[in-house]
């Protein structure tokens, strides 16, 4: 509960700031917000505490994944002031809107009423359309946050429709309530039920970007301005994840159900058309979508494998996860910053002209793909192994298959960097921005060396 | 603990190198670094025998909720593999001096990482650790084969790259499989890992897992198109780092765990992957024949000579197990010889081609000599190396059956016939235009070459102190079978 007041607070002051005029320390401000936000959540730690007649409750779950939602925030912004450089007009807008989008995300993860999922999707959505738009003169801009809008609106009605029909059949928008209609179904829900919930899971599936609703993702990432990018791929993928997964847990506690199918099919196809559509992009930012797509499948795993270890396995998906990929769209920014686009052609030859920034680079990416001993290996093993301890062999095979298809385009910018010829241009990359990129890069292969840091927490 | 400096030092010296800019300095502490890795192998292996046998455990908590832990030591066939790998290196690394790489500091950093990756492959004892090691060993080698490579590298290293990471995730499947059927509370521990209890049906799966992952690293027939391309691709020093070491973690990991692990499925299976081996012997000994780049001919050469091993370990008998380990050994130290002496003429004459050459000895009979021997090694000739090894894999073949012994047999011949009429080809004859003015070794291939000369008699002629090391560990290995 101190997270979502504090991050209100944090939010209103950046907005304030702007009216006085005091540009300069907006940054500053936000980035010590942050900290202190990750500080007060970190005292709800092991309180198990429930709000407004369990509207929110905080435990464990919910303070880890509203730690890991406001450190990729604070990783973002900690390349905010590179990216928007040069920019003259006021930027408190920009980043108070980001701010309570990152409010929407934390409250989707401490939820424990439907409402107040809608209400966090709605204000994490709502802010999400303006950022995507944010970036006024590109035309880019506008189509993704048109495509956005249109579809994350009529996306917004079937989730909210689908919490209506849970209402109706379960008689609350309580998660204990709907947990205790559960089981008194004995197995046999009512077709509303069921209705209701298959809504709930398409809405949310849009939001994550799951296949076959996922269509959106590519051309609104590639238009979206790339800081934005970063933080559509991580923040609110990781709490759009969060949401469903705190859904399922809550209310069905491992009881399996017609749902599970939908949500493996879901995922099965996520992994295979993520990573093989990945592997026809011309550019990065393109194949980083298909790639944030992809991981959405992996993802989805977690949730089909309750158990007592899928909280940690979905924590440490993840974290991983969102530190390689704004590790990457980090890099992302300085080579459309150089070269005015992302064709894998402009990473040619950049193991030679920046040597440290494509060791980065290729450390995202082996991440992403998986390769020991970085964070992505042990975030995939230990996800396939709560996979496998609950029977969904198959589901790993696919798994395992995507993995091998991805590490194909993962190649691709690698393999540009050190195998092509260079065409000279250097990427100019200030100090801090460099702290940023080496402190990312340090933690994914942190994680991936002392696993045990996160998997011990839940 | 030596067995936890044997993998530090590697990765310690690994780092240093890349703040190192000269590349004089580079490689003169490259060069030490890796003799003094070499000096803790043999510190360990003079441990291993005065304390007869006690494993040189290091264990420690890396992720106990998951079963996995930081389990390192050596039993006698460990003992042997990292032996090969710090003896070779400062080979390699030695032989690397002949040529100038550009960024030399990535350069010998990734061939010491590649060492801490391979040392970690052969002295984990814990199944997970035994697979972060050995997908770690990949991408420097890969790196190593790609920046530095040869024509056409980025497509044969990007294959050569998919084909064995491909292979190593069937094995990740079957790992994480197996976990959970080693009695409660599961563990990766290898003891653990042998105590599994399989149905039949899984062993097959499990198998068939296994055996991908290994049988693309060896190659085995039909799974080694990546092997040719790459080995010829790759800079000396990268053929000589996949060959000589690299391809030994694919026999080491069937014989540490998927003979223990699977072996109702493996003797079930046998006759099938012995007749895959056999077929690869033959086949890629023909297409040897035929080859006209001396180094494509040793690359196949080599599928024709692991071919060989991989047989010898699936008839499951001590004689074969035995030559499997000490051919490891020696097939390592010969290719590298191989590749070196390979490396030199090209340095000195601007091609591999056979047809261009002739004439070598004449004017460099240093190098001939010692080609002579080397090759004289690798056809198995007696009293060098070669022999020790391919007498008992054949010896454990015709124990198993002899239509197989026989046609494995043919390995002898058919190296002599290519191995022979290269060294006629190139060092006999006339001189040309090409060959008139090649000049002798230097003293530092020389020096890269004799120790190799070395090991060639010396575990030919005393074969048997190689042999007892690993004794009891493979009649342990056997036991697993019964």
């Amino acid at each position: 509960m101190t997270t979502i007041i504090s991050l209100t607070i944090l939010g209103v002051l950046t907005l304030f700031l702007g009216i006085m005029k005091k540009q300069s320390w907006l940054l500053p401000v936000i980035l010590l917000g942050l900290v202190v936000s990750m500080v007060l959540t970190l005292r709800d730690w092991n309180t198990f505490s429930s709000y407004y007649n369990g509207m929110i409750i905080v435990d464990n779950v919910s303070v880890a994944f509203s730690m890991a939602l406001i450190f990729s925030a604070f990783l973002i912004f900690s390349l905010a002031a590179h990216y928007y450089r040069g920019v003259l007009r006021p930027l408190d807008d920009i980043y108070g809107v980001m701010i309570f989008a990152l409010l929407g995300a934390v409250m989707m993860t401490s939820y424990g009423n439907l409402i107040m999922l809608f209400l966090g999707i709605e204000t994490l959505s709502i802010a999400l359309y303006v950022l995507a738009g944010s970036h006024k003169e590109a035309v880019t801009s506008n189509e993704a946050t048109l495509k956005y809008f249109l579809l994350g609106s009529f996306l917004s009605g079937f989730l909210l429709f689908g919490i209506a029909l849970i209402y109706g059949s379960s008689g609350s928008f309580d998660l204990g309530r709907i947990s205790a209609f559960v089981t008194s179904c004995a197995g046999i829900y009512p077709p509303m039920f069921l209705a209701g919930l298959f809504l709930l899971i398409i809405g949310l599936a849009f939001k994550i970007a799951v296949v076959p609703f996922h269509f959106w993702a590519p051309d609104v990432y590639e238009g979206t301005p790339t800081l934005l990018t970063a933080f559509m791929a991580t923040v609110v993928k990781t709490a759009a994840i969060i949401a469903m997964y705190r859904f399922f847990t809550h209310t069905f506690h491992g009881i399996h159900g017609v749902w599970d199918t939908t949500i493996w099919v879901m995922a099965a196809l996520t992994i295979l058309l993520g990573n093989l559509t990945g592997l026809y992009q011309p550019n990065l930012k393109r194949m980083l979508a298909y790639s944030s797509i992809s991981h959405s499948g992996y993802m989805l795993l977690a949730v089909v494998a309750f158990s007592a270890m899928s909280d940690n396995a979905l924590l440490l998906y993840t974290l991983s996860y969102s530190i390689a990929t704004i590790l990457a769209f980090a890099i992302l920014i300085l080579i459309r910053e150089a070269h005015g686009n992302d064709y894998f052609s402009s990473l040619n030859g950049l193991a030679k002209t920046n040597p440290s920034i494509a060791f980065c680079l290729t450390i995202a990416m082996l991440s992403l793909a998986g390769i020991p001993p970085l964070a992505g290996f042990m975030a995939k093993y230990y996800l396939f192994t709560t996979a496998l301890e609950q029977g969904l062999l198959w589901l790993v095979i696919v798994a395992i298959a995507g993995s091998a298809i991805s590490v194909a385009y993962y190649f691709k910018p690698i393999m540009a960097m050190y195998l092509k010829e260079s065409n000279g241009i250097k990427l100019m990359v200030e100090t801090p921005y460099k702290v940023s990129i080496f402190f990312m890069a340090l933690l994914v292969v942190l994680i991936g060396i002392l696993p045990f840091l996160v998997i011990g927490l839940l | 603990m030596l067995t936890v400096i044997l993998i530090l030092l590697p990765l310690a010296i690994s780092l240093i190198l890349l703040t190192i800019r000269e590349e004089r300095v580079i490689r003169q502490f490259a060069l030490a670094g890796s003799l003094a890795v070499f000096g803790v192998a043999v510190a360990a292996f003079i441990q291993y025998k005065t304390c007869s046998h006690c494993n040189l455990l290091f264990t420690a908590d890396w992720l106990s909720t998951l079963g996995v832990s930081l389990k390192f030591g050596m039993d006698g066939i460990s003992l042997l593999m990292v032996m090969l790998t710090t003896f070779l290196v400062p080979v390699i690394i030695l032989s690397s001096f002949n040529h100038s790489y550009s960024r030399p500091s990535a350069f010998y950093s990734l061939i010491f990482l590649m060492e801490m990756a391979l040392i970690g492959v052969f002295t984990s004892f814990d199944g997970l650790i035994f697979y972060i090691f050995w997908e770690l060993a990949l991408i420097p080698a890969w790196f190593i084969c790609a920046v530095w490579g040869g024509k056409d590298r980025i497509r044969i290293t990007f294959k050569f790259f998919i084909y064995t990471f491909v292979g190593s995730l069937f094995m990740l499947v079957a790992l994480i499989y197996l976990y959970f059927l080693t009695p409660l509370p599961h563990s990766f521990d290898f003891q653990w890992l042998y105590a599994a209890t399989l149905t039949p049906v899984e062993q097959t799966w499990i198998f068939a897992a296994f055996f991908l992952a290994f049988a693309i690293k060896i190659p085995v027939f039909p799974l080694h198109t990546w092997q040719p391309d790459t080995y010829t691709t790759a800079p000396g020093t990268g053929s000589m780092l996949l060959a000589g070491i690299m391809l030994k973690m694919g026999i080491y990991g069937m014989i540490r765990w998927m003979i223990p692990v699977c072996h109702i499925a493996v003797k079930q299976y046998a006759p099938v992957a012995i007749i895959l081996a056999i077929t690869g012997i033959v086949y890629a000994s023909v297409i040897a024949i035929r080859q006209n780049d001396m180094k494509r001919l040793v690359a196949y050469s080599s599928i024709a000579h692991v071919g060989l091993i991989a047989a010898g370990v699936f008839t499951l008998t001590l004689h074969s197990l035995e030559g499997a380990v000490i051919q490891m050994v020696s097939h390592g130290i010969n290719i590298v010889g191989l590749f070196v002496v390979i490396d030199a003429i090209e340095k000195r004459t601007n091609t591999r081609n056979i047809s261009d050459l002739g004439g070598i000895a004449l004017k460099a009979p240093r190098l001939a000599i010692v080609f002579m021997i080397i090759l004289l090694g690798s056809i198995a000739l007696p009293l060098t190396n070669g022999f020790i090894g391919e007498f008992l894999l054949l010896l454990g073949l015709f124990e198993y059956s002899v239509v197989f012994a026989a046609i494995a047999g043919l390995t002898i011949i058919f190296s002599a016939v290519y191995m022979l009429w290269m060294y006629q080809r190139t060092m006999l004859g006339r001189t040309n235009a090409i060959t008139e003015q090649i000049s002798d070794l230097t003293r530092i291939e020389m020096a890269a070459l004799i120790p190799v000369v070395i090991m060639i008699f010396w575990i030919g002629l005393f074969p048997g102190m190689f042999l007892d090391v690993t004794l009891p560990d493979v009649l342990q290995i056997i036991h697993f079978t019964k």
